[in-house]
């Protein structure tokens, strides 16, 4: 009845274990030029995954015969079958329920939100049944399933479809939380969030899908794996940290490249897994630079930066040159209308101003005479 | 035009093999059950009784923090245990005890787990009376109400894709059916065709919610149909009855690939738990009613007794040896050691968090440095 972790025989014949041996190399070389979108990224990650492991399965709503909702499961049901594509009916309390039984048993289910935000209707299957099982069990039940889905504002969705889960999950003993931003990630981190024997919250990006982005040769070999619990340093830089994860990313490393032209050298880190939290990566690179900017899409209040914020206040208070800055979307619900929406989430240019008020910061905030 | 009534008129029968005196009914057709099963049937139940009464009062002594009996559901417990086989994966909701009890789990291993002692297989990590025994295929009890229902249509997914000859049996109260994950998970396991048989204790209160409160239909049997589910409704103070029907469900479950649901009518005689006094809520010449009259220890043992397998020389024996036996294991669980501090940081993932690693090693640091602000009993 306990989930052994399988030796994966990836096709060549290499044991892929799971995530603590491979892939210890944080960059990837991108010879030869080849180009992969997040959805097929994503798509060729949970093919690999299925076809080397009978036990996996995906679940959700429009998962099967729709293709995925965003198209991301595409072909997996005429592969699989529909014992392990299913089709569920809407019910994200009972299907959660139900794949996590299925993965106390011996299976490994890939459960799929349509968004996360209905994944509050199952909050209580991924909370009570699937985080805490193996601590109140005291290792009797384990349970390696995977809950995946696109993660916060996509465009003109409003309030009930634009909410950024990751301080949620994050804060959660038991569960593991990873936020991929290019195709690399989304490779690396799925087969290892597939392949990792504890709960894994996988917080995609609806509008990441349809990006393209450099893969290397490596990425696309099938027992390529990235390590839980590391981040990535995007960008090397000397003047201010600029901490990022998923979508945010991206607006970082252009906010970086304005940046530079101004002389300031920024360093870009993409978290990649929000729980464990990489502190060692942000701690080591606070420490060269001095100065910190995090940036997320979700509520400020109790947010990833605030995390972030306390654990440099923590290990590296004396590195310090300027107060840490925190980007986040506005403290409101997401707004519909195209103006209102834009105001509410980071944009570039909030990263270049907070980046530079860190470095030339002379004037505090309440001054009294 | 024709709207089809709130309520079919007729109330669904219940299935019975044994009158109120524990004689079998003229007619009913039933499987027997023979001497050895019946008798550790009845011994089980007994047993059940006397854990309840003993570690109740143990609550109120105020040495362990919590407690829940089963009292006027034994029957329930034993016969549908008994039903079953070794193989067959229980996801309980709290009141199943028996079904423990039935496979094998010790008197010893229940007061461990109550007193959260070193020897708990639940590490220290629960309130009492949420056991869990992965040996006993029995899953640890979790406190939200009908969570284990969907979760068992999904361990049943499991079981069906592996072709095994096993079922899953769940079980719920009545309180527990209006749960959405109850509507889920019958409508999952009839769409998914799994081998499952929710078992849903109608005991008629859900703490001070009376069944009147609790639901307009007649009572659980009639939802089956409402998701294409076959369903049975038995009186559950009949241990025959439920021993019978559990088999049956099994085998059709099994041969059949199909979800199965049993309503077994009882009466929950004792309080919902040690936190509830249901005196304040239900008149007291009702629980004592269903406490005498409607016992369904005293007419399994009426039946047992007159098949000339137990005597009244026997019970009182058998009561004091079990009695002797249970205050016996209290007295070694109270004074067994605490789990180790180190069981504070174990088991949250498959492998420990770097994060407490360090601050178990830490906290070590710390004691050894102020001995005598930590208590000395709980070993490092």
């Amino acid at each position: 009845m306990s989930a052994i972790l399988r030796k994966i025989i990836a096709p060549g014949g290499i044991p892929a274990w799971g995530i603590r041996v491979i892939a210890s190399r944080t960059y990837s070389s991108s010879a030869g030029g080849k180009e992969m979108t997040v959805r097929d990224a994503l798509n060729s990650a949970l093919d690999e995954e299925m076809s080397a492991d009978p036990s996996v399965l995906l679940m959700g709503e429009e998962v099967g015969e729709y293709q995925g909702a965003y198209k991301v499961s595409k072909g997996l049901l005429d592969k699989y079958g529909p014992k392990r594509v299913i089709d569920t009916p809407i019910t994200e309390a009972g299907f959660t329920g139900m794949a996590v039984g299925a993965a106390y048993h011996g299976l490994r289910p890939v459960v799929e939100f349509m968004t996360f935000n209905f994944s509050m209707q199952a909050i209580d299957h991924i909370i009570n049944s699937a985080a805490k099982s193996n601590y109140m069990s005291s290792g009797q039940i384990s349970v390696p399933i995977v809950f995946r889905g696109p993660n916060g504002a996509a465009a003109g969705v409003g309030a009930q479809h634009s909410q950024c889960y990751a301080a949620w999950y994050a804060s959660c003993p038991g569960l593991k939380v990873l936020a991929p931003y290019n195709s690399e990630d989304a490779r690396g981190l799925l087969k290892a969030a597939i392949r990792d024997p504890d709960p894994v919250v996988f917080l995609e990006n609806e509008l990441l899908y349809g990006e393209s982005f450099p893969i290397s040769a490596e990425a696309l070999d099938s027992s390529f794996c990235l390590p839980i619990g590391k981040a990535k340093i995007e960008r090397e830089g000397k003047d201010v940290t600029i901490v990022a994860f998923s979508k945010m990313v991206g607006y970082a490393l252009k906010a970086a490249e304005i940046l530079a032209k101004e002389g300031v050298s920024a360093e870009v880190i993409n978290l990649r897994s929000i729980r464990p939290l990489d502190r060692a990566t942000i701690n080591t690179s606070v420490r060269k630079t001095n100065r910190l900017v995090t940036v997320e899409e979700g509520f400020p209040q109790h947010g990833v930066g605030a995390e972030i914020c306390a654990s440099i206040v923590e290990e590296s208070f004396e590195y310090l040159d300027a107060p840490v800055e925190r980007i986040t979307g506005a403290d409101v619900p997401m707004p519909y209308a195209a103006n209102l929406e834009r105001m509410a989430v980071p944009q570039v240019d909030d990263i270049v101003r907070a980046a530079k008020r860190t470095c030339y910061r002379s004037v505090p905030v309440a001054v009294n005479a | 035009m024709n709207f089809t009534s709130e309520s079919s008129g007729k109330r669904i029968p219940c299935f019975r093999v044994l009158d109120d005196n524990g004689y079998p009914i003229a007619g009913s057709i039933f499987e027997q059950v023979n001497k050895e099963i019946a008798v550790r049937m009845y011994s089980g139940m007994v047993t059940l009784q006397i854990m309840d009464t003993i570690l109740y009062e143990t609550q109120r002594q105020g040495r362990i923090s919590f407690y829940l009996t089963s009292t006027g559901e034994e029957a329930i417990n034993l016969a549908s245990a008994a039903a079953l086989s070794p193989d067959d994966v229980v996801l309980p909701q709290y009141r199943e005890p028996g079904v423990l009890l039935w496979r094998g789990f010790t008197l010893q291993e229940f007061a461990n787990q109550c007193f959260g002692n070193e020897a708990d297989y639940g590490k220290g990590r629960q309130m009492p009376i949420h056991y869990g025994s992965q040996k006993h295929n029995y899953f640890t009890v979790s406190s939200p109400i009908a969570t284990q229902l969907p979760q068992a249509a999904g361990v049943a997914y499991s079981l069906k894709m592996d072709k095994k000859d096993a079922c899953v049996v769940t079980y719920m109260g009545d309180g527990g059916t209006s749960e959405g994950d109850f509507h889920a998970a019958l409508n999952f396991a009839a769409v998914t065709e799994v081998p499952v048989i929710f078992i849903c204790r109608n005991n008629g209160w859900a703490i001070s919610t009376p069944i009147t409160e609790q639901f307009r239909s007649d009572g659980v049997v009639v939802r089956g149909q409402a998701y294409g589910i076959r369903s049975i409704r038995v009186d559950g103070n009949d241990a025959l009855a439920v021993y019978n029907s559990v088999r049956t469900a099994r085998q059709t479950a099994i041969n059949e690939q199909r979800p199965i649901l049993i309503e077994a009518l009882t009466y929950r005689v004792g309080h919902h738990s040690t936190s509830d006094d249901s005196t304040k809520y239900r008149a007291v010449d009702e629980i004592e009613h269903w406490k005498t009259a409607q016992n369904p220890v005293a007419r399994f043992r009426k039946w047992v007794q007159g098949n000339g397998w137990w005597t009244d020389e026997y019970e009182s024996e058998f009561r004091s040896n079990i009695r002797k036996q249970l205050m016996e294991a209290i007295q070694l669980a109270a004074r067994k050691e605490k789990p180790p501090i180190a069981n504070l940081f174990t088991d949250v993932y498959e492998e420990n968090a770097p994060n407490l690693v360090e601050q178990e090693r830490s906290l070590g640091e710390t004691i050894k440095k102020h001995p005598q602000d930590y208590p000395s009993d709980v070993p490092l």
